[in-house]
């Protein structure tokens, strides 16, 4: 009894905007004798998009009009509508994220797009979703190895430690290949202003000297290099966290559109940037000398990510009552005895592995003393149902409830939770930094 | 051959040097020195460490391995016994220990009994099947299903009659099971009943109990649907499973595969409250459809 969810993603990045369309397929992986677990058994890509130029408006706009006429035309060729979508995310990358109307354009786009399309930014969470798409945390699940990711992009490089499968630390830096524009001859056209540390930049030895020094920040970045202070100048402000130099033996892996000129030798000019001169001092660098891989995907990494991997499952024993489906944007807050909460916020409570049905009672009863608005509950262990029940019992049947539960959340991020799937519901944990 | 003649050749035998034996005792010689012996740090009446407390799942033996993180990144995901090396061509001492004790504990926990007030300290109506003992109970199937006169006139006069919905705890296979999740679960089924109008009223032990005890239990009350928590026969892995069997319309007789099941029901499968809850839920779905089992299945 398998289900289907068609789920979109869509890519905003400084160069190109993409789209993709894909089929989930969702399975009880549990035996008919045992409560039923639901699982993303199968990801299915139906339609690859054209890789589109991103269209903007001057140097601060992007081109709203422009971007919905776009994705209009990808819904046509892909021959689905918006009321067919389940699922999916609109994620805005790089140095569009930085654009003044990125925030307007993205809701627009994910509001456009279909239902529960989410809409997300923020490096930490494209970080992620490249290394999904690329297949790079596969490959370290599979192959037990630590692995360093590399989505090297039009304005950003987004990097992400995984080991053994696990996603360790996220990472971004001001390195792309179109951070410089040039025209036919050679002359620059763009210089992105986060290159203002750099001097003089118009000779092909320059360029040249531009790309090494990208390439060297990426090496520090990897531990293969001492860190100095090009690590810093290349770093984005968007990055909570700084990036933890790795110690150990690392596989490089890499995609976003430089990788392609990586192996494959390119005429300088041929795409109007510094591409070509940054995938050639990454090849000559001391990142590909050790062992690395590029993606399954490349420069379609992150589009692939945004719309395979970006819904999860909750577990499949929820409870929700009076809900109106899809939730959106819920900020997450952890949840700790004594203090109350005025706003509406998802309570994350992790930590605990084992509940007493004593302490399903003694938590719904905290909780209903401590939240006055609808209650938004999710649990890491598996007892959301039994806690949504004793919340039920102590309030009045008007008030709203839903509690999901094998769903870890980190305190910045925010939450949206799907119409079910099953007996499970879809959701989709995600970060909005947008620089303003 | 006279007696004689015998005893001549018994004695010339005798005198024959004797056959080399082809092993010697003496001449055993181990081609590996074998391990010294290691200092323990344990005086007497100290306490070694439990072998049943270390976590299968981490515990890789094999000296020789040449992907050590690789199987055990690979082994934390079974609770099988892998990787568990070898001296010579047997376990190892601790492999053979482990695997008495979860035998000893699989054993102990059909053996073992409910403590005497378990009932009454979770306020439950306690009787017994028609088994007297343990023996009986193991050797006599039959007799775990039925009540005498005495107990089935608890029933009747403890029980409401003819209730829609009615629980039973069912110590049998598995005391440990029952004292780790019956309650947590039973209580988790109420109150999810109680959110869809379902009062469960008393709930009833039974001991030496299997799964059909709660058929008689129908026949005596009349419920519309009985709901028997019992613990599953210890394996090796945990000894403290428990399932939950749902029977609409339970009677004497009724067929084996109109029951449904929902096992597994221990901290490392579901555990007993989100069990509880889910069984709660069912329940509903189950007076609702009026049929349980295979015929539920069925009906989607």
């Amino acid at each position: 009894m398998a289900e289907t969810l068609l789920s979109v993603g869509l890519d905003v990045g400084t160069t190109t905007t993409q789209m993709i369309v894909s089929r989930l397929t969702v399975e009880n992986k549990a035996s008919g004798f045992s409560v039923p677990e639901m699982e993303i058994a199968d990801r299915e890509i139906l339609y690859k998009g054209k890789v589109h130029f991103t269209p903007l408006s001057g140097e601060k706009l992007v081109d709203k009009e422009g971007i919905r006429a776009l994705v209009e035309q990808e819904y046509k060729n892909a021959g689905i509508t918006r009321e067919q979508v389940d699922t999916g995310a609109v994620i805005i990358t790089g140095e569009t994220s930085r654009k003044e109307n990125a925030r307007t354009v993205l809701d627009a786009l994910s509001e456009y797009a279909g239902e529960f399309v989410v809409a997300t930014a923020g490096p930490d969470l494209e970080s992620i979703l490249a290394a999904r798409g690329a297949g790079a945390i596969a490959y370290s699940e599979q192959t037990g190895k630590t692995v360093l990711h590399m989505d090297i992009g039009g304005g950003t490089s987004n990097l992400c430690l995984i080991r053994e499968g696990k996603i360790i630390a996220t990472g971004c830096l001001n390195i792309g290949g179109r951070l410089l524009k040039r025209d036919k001859t050679g002359k620059i056209t763009y210089r992105s202003p986060v290159l203002s540390f750099m001097g003089e930049l118009s000779t092909e030895e320059e360029i040249a000297h531009l790309a090494e020094q990208m390439a060297q920040a990426l090496e520090m970045a990897a531990g293969l290099r001492p860190a100095g202070e090009l690590l810093t100048r290349f770093a984005t402000e968007e990055v909570t966290t700084p990036w933890l130099i790795p110690k150990e033996t690392l596989v490089i892996s890499f995609s976003g559109g430089v990788a392609d000129c990586i192996e494959t030798d390119h005429p300088p000019l041929i795409f109007g940037d510094i591409g070509p001169a940054l995938g050639k001092a990454i090849r000559e660098s001391a990142l590909c000398r050790g062992e690395y891989i590029l993606g399954k995907e490349t420069i379609r990494a992150t589009v692939i990510g945004a719309g395979c991997y970006s819904t999860l499952l909750s577990g499949s024993t929820v409870f929700y009552r009076n809900v109106q489906f899809p939730l959106k944007n819920l900020p997450v807050a952890e949840f700790a005895p004594g203090i109350s909460y005025e706003e509406t916020v998802v309570l994350s409570i992790a930590g605990e592995e084992r509940f007493s049905y004593d302490r399903v009672r003694q938590l719904a009863s905290q909780i209903v003393q401590q939240v006055k608005g609808n209650i938004y509950v999710a649990l890491q262990a598996d007892a959301a149902k039994a806690l949504g029940q004793s919340l039920c019992l102590l309030l009045p049947p008007e008030r709203t409830i839903c509690c999901i539960d094998r769903v870890k959340l980190t305190p910045d991020s925010f939450l949206d939770i799907g119409a079910p799937v099953g007996p499970a519901l879809p959701v989709v944990v995600k970060t909005l930094i947008l620089s303003q | 051959m006279n007696k004689e003649e015998l005893r001549a050749l018994v004695a010339e035998l005798l005198k024959e040097e004797p056959v080399e034996p082809m092993v010697k005792g003496s001449d055993y010689k181990p081609t590996d020195p074998g391990p010294e012996p290691k200092d323990t740090h344990f005086g007497d009446g100290d306490f070694v460490p439990d072998v049943s407390e270390l976590d299968l799942r981490k515990l890789y033996l094999t000296e020789t391995a040449a992907n050590k993180d690789g199987f055990s990144r690979l082994k934390l995901r079974t609770p099988a016994r892998l990787g568990s090396g070898r001296a010579g061509p047997r376990y190892k001492t601790l492999t053979m220990l482990r695997f008495r004790a979860d035998h000893a504990a699989a054993q102990d926990a059909v053996f073992s009994e409910l403590p005497e007030d378990f009932g009454e300290k979770n306020g439950l109506i306690s009787v017994k099947t028609r088994c007297e003992n343990k023996d009986m109970y193991l050797t006599r199937p039959d007799f775990g299903r039925c009540f005498d006169e005495e107990n089935a006139a608890v029933i009747r006069s403890q029980l409401p009659q003819k209730p829609k919905v009615q629980i039973v705890i069912g110590d049998g296979l598995s005391s440990a099971a029952i004292l780790h999740n019956a309650m947590d679960c039973a209580r988790a089924i109420q109150d999810g009943l109680k959110i869809q109008g379902i009062d469960t009223g008393k709930t009833l032990l039974v001991r030496y109990c299997r799964v059909g005890a709660g058929d008689a239990v129908g026949d005596i009350t009349g419920c519309e649907l009985v709901c028997v928590l019992v613990g599953e026969r210890p394996g090796l892995v945990t000894d403290k499973s428990m399932s939950v069997y749902i029977t609409y319309k339970p009677h004497t007789g009724v067929s084996e595969s109109s029951r449904t099941v929902v096992s597994n029901i221990h901290d490392g499968g579901t555990p007993a409250p989100e069990a509880g809850a889910h069984v709660a839920e069912l329940i509903g779905k189950i007076l609702q459809k009026k049929v349980s089992g295979v015929g539920l299945h069925l009906e989607g």
